[in-house]
């Protein structure tokens, strides 16, 4: 199960990122506020960019991998599809994702405490929480997409991964204004999940068939 | 590698124990090994799995004796051997996660809930040098130093105990093991155990008490050094990796700690693949012989061979070795049923295969062999994170995931190298690496963007 690869790659990228994050901060004016929130809006932008970096060389070196496996098999072919594969892929980076996003909320709403009383939204806790779920299933779909794309190098499939997850990550700068935000991440990950369903080779007549047969 | 040293003194003075990665090899395809680190007390931890009957399988010189032994099965085909490698490694890295998880997260958990091991009760006797100075050279310089006398400590250990495998101080090896192992089951169980009511206020009385610890402690000796179902004996070893542990992040000073552990990975490092290394030494002595080492300090994902386990007596021992050793190939062809059709490659003598079905039944499923001393400092790493990093869960997690990797990394080095490697070196340089780096690096991005509640 090439589960910790994949989180490992998530982790070396938010590294970088929080590397490059950190270095502008220490450089720059630190009481300037607008300042530091751009800088804020840069670390995130780049952030993303360098996740949909690693996930491509992740997708490189699972090609090798692959061949490399197919080449030692019995029937030539590999064991594990690289449909299987982009799933995982994306399932794992997901969930590295939205625990490293989540773990700590979580551990602090155990804790003696009130939500939002120094005039912040109460609903911390359940916004977070229904954006982590959101953050997950879209990770998931976008390795999907992303796979298959690189596969068929149909690459503005690709860039319109890349589109979507900064566009998410930039939805989420308009918290707290949650009607803004929430809702479109869910419309976009409603729709990643038709066009990863699609991509997979699912269809209409599948879905029949999978309700009929139980 | 740390040695049991049985003091009988306060807690203070724990008792060490590290083993070393081994894994179990499987005779046709040369040892499947992983590195061997000190064996604590005296024996030699390197559990090797010989038990294949002691066929001389595994073990660095595997491939060449082998060769010699039984029949080369390399001569047909490479690929077949590499996949099975490959599949047994895949496999390998599955049945290791989950104990070196489970013992994290019994650490981990610990840690975080019980207050006891993350406050300050003094400092073991081998580290002597406090680290409560003032300046920050002088604390580094302390902690330089506390390692230096760790790491010869532990040397010394490792060469005694390879010096009495040598020349066959077997008595004095299993009493000090045995000795180590009830100071572990019974009085850090004791000490564990009223931390955790404390912790929770339950009130316990005492002849509950010592009814709990002496079944547990018991039940634990007979299976470590005994014979036991499989999982008792890894829950049991996963348990006591797991106080080992924690006697170490509750009496190791801060700084300290990290260099220790890295001192640690680069001793384990030379140990194992220096030809005059100790735990070399000691792997390669016990291979010559062909006999089972002491299993209590490795801990085996497959099946132990229960036969023969206790006594390393070679004499009883000599016709089954010399059956298994022919029916090798039996066992192996046994072990992997897609591979039917290496069987006509494989020219073990026929009058072999009535002893073979029997043995088989025996014969334990071949795994890879971690030694327990790899548990404890994967765990130390981790619970390190856990109690002092300010980032908390994220550190922590990014600490797990990094030493799985190694480890991951380090199997996968094992499947191409095919001889016992150390385990340690790659696993924690990665946990060193992203502790420190997510400490200072991500947590302040991470918690910037938590504040904002913003989602990258």
């Amino acid at each position: 199960v090439p589960l910790f690869p994949r989180a490992f790659f998530w982790l070396v990228s938010l590294l970088l990122a929080s590397l490059i994050w950190f270095i502008s901060v220490h450089l720059s004016d630190r009481e300037d506020a607008r300042l530091q929130y751009g800088l804020l809006i840069f670390g995130a932008a780049v952030s993303v960019l360098l996740q949909e970096a690693f996930r491509f060389a992740y997708f490189k070196l699972l090609k090798k991998a692959d061949e490399g496996l197919a080449l030692i098999s019995e029937d030539g072919r590999s064991p594990i599809s690289l449909r299987q594969m982009a799933y995982v892929s994306g399932l794992s980076f997901g969930i590295i994702s939205g625990v490293f996003s989540v773990i700590n909320i979580l551990a602090d709403s155990i804790g003696p405490g009130v939500v939002g009383i120094h005039g912040d939204s109460p609903y911390y806790f359940i916004t977070s929480a229904f954006l982590t779920m959101a953050l997950v299933l879209l990770h998931t779909f976008w390795g999907v997409i992303f796979f298959d794309a690189c596969e068929r190098r149909r690459y503005w499939r690709l860039g319109l991964v890349v589109a979507t997850h900064l566009l998410t990550s930039g939805l989420t700068f308009l918290n707290p204004w949650y009607e803004a935000s929430l809702v479109p991440i869910f419309i976009i990950t409603f729709l990643m999940g038709l066009w990863a369903f699609i991509t997979a080779g699912g269809s209409f007549r599948n879905i029949l068939k999978c309700l009929s047969c139980k | 590698m740390i040695t049991f040293m049985n003091n009988s003194d306060s807690e203070e003075e724990p008792c060490n124990e590290r083993t070393s990665l081994m894994s179990a090899e499987s005779p046709p395809v040369p040892s499947y090994q992983d590195g061997l680190q000190a064996s604590e007390a005296g024996e030699a931890q390197a559990h090797r799995r010989r038990a294949g009957g002691g066929c001389n399988p595994n073990n660095p010189a595997g491939g060449e004796r082998s060769d010699s032994g039984v029949p080369v099965r390399e001569s047909t085909s490479d690929n077949e051997e590499e996949e099975l490698t490959l599949k047994y490694g895949a496999k390998h890295v599955i049945m290791l996660f989950v104990p070196v998880t489970l013992c994290m997260i019994v650490v981990v958990a610990t840690i975080k809930s019980v207050r006891f091991y993350t406050e300050k009760n003094g400092q073991l006797i081998y580290t002597p040098f406090s680290e409560d100075t003032p300046s920050v050279g002088q604390r580094l310089l302390n902690s330089v130093l506390n390692t230096l006398i760790m790491i010869s400590v532990i040397v010394l250990m490792t060469v005694f105990l390879v010096l009495l495998y040598k020349y066959r101080c077997y008595k004095f090896i299993h009493g000090w093991l045995i000795l180590s192992s009830l100071m572990l089951l019974f009085l850090f169980t004791y000490i564990y155990l009223g931390e955790v009511l404390k912790t929770y206020n339950v009130a316990m009385d005492y002849p509950t008490l010592f009814l709990v610890i002496w079944n547990f402690g018991a039940v634990g000796m007979i299976c470590i050094h005994w014979k036991g179902p499989l999982q008792l004996q890894q829950a049991y070893l996963i348990m006591i990796s797991a106080l080992m542990a924690l006697v170490f992040i509750k009496y190791l000073p801060e700084w300290s700690a990290w260099v220790i552990l890295g001192a640690i990975s680069i001793y384990d490092l030379m140990a194992v693949l220096c030809p005059k290394g100790p735990l070399r030494m000691l792997v390669e002595t016990a291979q010559e012989r062909n006999e089972p080492i002491f299993p209590a300090l490795i801990y085996s994902s497959a099946m132990i061979w229960t036969v023969g386990m206790a006594k390393p007596d070679t004499a009883s021992r000599g016709p089954r070795q010399q059956r298994w050793d022919a029916a090798e190939d039996g066992r192996r062809n046994h072990r992997s049923p897609s591979h039917a059709d290496s069987q006509p490659s494989e020219t073990s003598p026929g009058p072999a295969r009535p002893i073979t079905s029997v043995e088989e039944l025996e014969e334990e499923e071949r795994g890879v062999k971690l030694g327990l001393g790899d548990f404890i400092f994967y765990s130390v790493l981790v619970g390190k994170a856990a109690a002092t990093a300010s980032g908390d869960w994220n550190t922590t997690l990014a600490c797990f995931v990094a030493i799985l990797i190694g480890l991951c990394l380090t199997l996968l080095l094992l499947a191409v190298f095919k001889k016992a490697l150390p385990a340690l070196p790659i696993s924690i340089t990665f946990g060193l690496v992203f502790y420190f780096s997510t400490d200072n690096l991500v947590r302040p991005f991470m918690d910037t963007l938590a504040s904002h509640q913003l989602y990258i």
